[in-house]
């Protein structure tokens, strides 16, 4: 590796722990408990060297960020290094009062997430009721001078909401709005089938999305992820293996990506016991899938090989059972087949978009 | 606050919209910050962020740059900076009061 670029960003999963139970929780299936959880000191450390590494941001996120009793301290820490911070959070616990400390010692931008535009869809979803509380934190954001995005993640079950989705955002100080649909790993690989939506329920979105995008240009950025598997070219899962993100796990391995724990053969080095400079820059992990030289065909002479990276790492193993393969999203991929099987499945038999039919949702626990 | 951006005109006075800040003095390069991206800042976009403090108007920025660029065609700056000022309205980093 000839140079390795700074990582731009620093995601701190502060924590497994999560008062909600998301049927598509992008956490491992194996939950890191509170015992092993950094202690401020640790973080605070971790902040410095990412900012020395060049790190502009730092994503507070989870579980939820703020079950972490440190979290004001927290983002003190992170705004003294340097960085620019984002918190991503389901907006609980937090009163008035908790809001505003966190905006006095420097939250830059708050990441609300939203599991539908209604308590219903979003209770069956997060396996308790906390959609009244969203609107509730919206409320007090209107006052208070931090950037605001919601986070609607979509599904089979809450894509037909997409227009009542955006008359929350609109009625809200967001300046941003994502509307991605969920990724299959982990928790979402096991529900997978009850939440991949059908070819007529994307298309129908993408026509709302486009004209919201047109009639809020200057007042809210709207963006849209769709769910990959109906994608042409795979996503530059990370922005690259080891190029732009530096995920750390609540336990304080750094991980080059927040599933990675999954992937057979790879260890994972500690905040605790070594630099972020040195894990980073030289870490067998990192090292890994960097760069082109272990690309396989045809990502390797392939044109899109800068812009993709030959897709998912996790996606691939998940589908094919080699890591190292191009991401079978692909439509270039030798293994296309299986992403055009599990949507043909999904596709004859257009499922309901009520949940009455309650599917057997695996609900993501809290962690011991 | 939530107030609703305005339109641009040589009137309004741009503001770093919240969220949007410039990295900590000292720190190079200079970097605006702002949800989900980082702009490099150099030269003549640097003079017109640090400009876009809810103060200036827009009349004002045009004839401050024209001065510190006086090489340049006036009417050139005055439309770069427009063209600019437009730009990140509408990327959600400005308001304009």
């Amino acid at each position: 590796m000839s140079s390795v670029p700074n990582p731009l960003a620093l995601i701190a999963e502060l924590t497994h722990r999560c008062p909600l139970h998301c049927v598509y929780c992008s956490n491992p299936r194996e939950l890191q408990s509170r015992a092993t959880e950094l202690s401020t000191e640790d973080w605070t450390k971790v902040f410095k060297q990412a900012a020395e590494l060049g790190a502009l941001q730092a994503d507070l996120t989870g579980g939820e960020p703020l079950a972490r009793t440190d979290i004001i301290e927290l983002i003190r820490a992170a705004r003294a290094a340097g960085l620019y911070v984002n918190l991503i959070t389901s907006g609980l616990p937090l009163d008035e009062a908790r809001l505003d400390a966190l905006i006095a010692v420097g939250l830059d931008h708050f990441q609300l997430s939203f599991q539908g535009a209604t308590e219903e869809i979003a209770a069956e979803i997060s396996g308790t009721r906390t959609h009244a509380q969203k609107l509730r934190v919206l409320d007090w954001l209107k006052s208070r001078r931090v950037a605001v995005t919601l986070n609607f993640v979509m599904h089979r079950h809450n894509i037909h909401q997409l227009e009542e989705m955006l008359v929350i955002a609109e009625s809200s100080s967001a300046s941003r709005v994502e509307f991605a649909n969920v990724q299959y790993y982990g928790w979402a690989f096991a529900n997978r089938a009850a939440l991949l939506p059908t070819r007529a329920q994307l298309d129908g979105s993408l026509g709302i999305i486009k004209d919201a995008q047109e009639r809020l240009r200057g007042k809210i950025r709207v963006e849209f992820v769709v769910p990959d598997y109906y994608a042409k070219y795979p996503k530059a899962c990370m922005g690259g293996w080891g190029r732009k993100l530096l995920p750390i796990a609540p336990n304080g391995e750094a991980l080059p990506c927040h599933a990675a724990r999954m992937i057979p053969g790879l260890s994972f080095e500690n905040v605790k016991n070594r630099g972020l400079s040195e894990i980073w820059n030289g870490s067998a992990a990192f090292q890994k899938f960097r760069g082109q030289d272990w690309m396989p065909e045809p990502c390797k002479s392939c044109d899109r090989r800068d812009l993709d990276f030959a897709g998912c790492r996790c996606q691939a193993l998940l589908l094919t059972g080699d890591a190292s393969a191009t991401d079978p999203v692909c439509t270039l991929s030798p293994q296309r087949e299986k992403v055009n099987a599990i949507l043909a499945a999904i596709n004859a038999e257009p499922p309901p978009v009520s949940i009455s039919a309650r599917p057997a949702w695996q609900h993501r626990p809290n962690p011991r | 606050m939530s107030e609703t951006p305005t339109i641009l005109n040589s009137q309004s006075r741009p503001r770093l919209a919240p969220g949007c800040r410039l990295n900590d003095p000292g720190k190079e390069p200079r970097t605006l910050l702002m949800p989900e991206r980082a702009l490099r800042l150099q030269g003549p976009s640097l003079e017109i962020i640090e400009r876009c403090d809810g103060q200036h108007t827009v009349e004002q920025i045009i004839a401050e740059l024209q001065k510190i660029y006086s090489k340049a065609v006036p009417e050139k700056v005055a439309r770069d900076i427009e063209g600019y000022l437009k730009l990140l309205h509408d990327q959600r980093a400005l308001d304009f009061q």
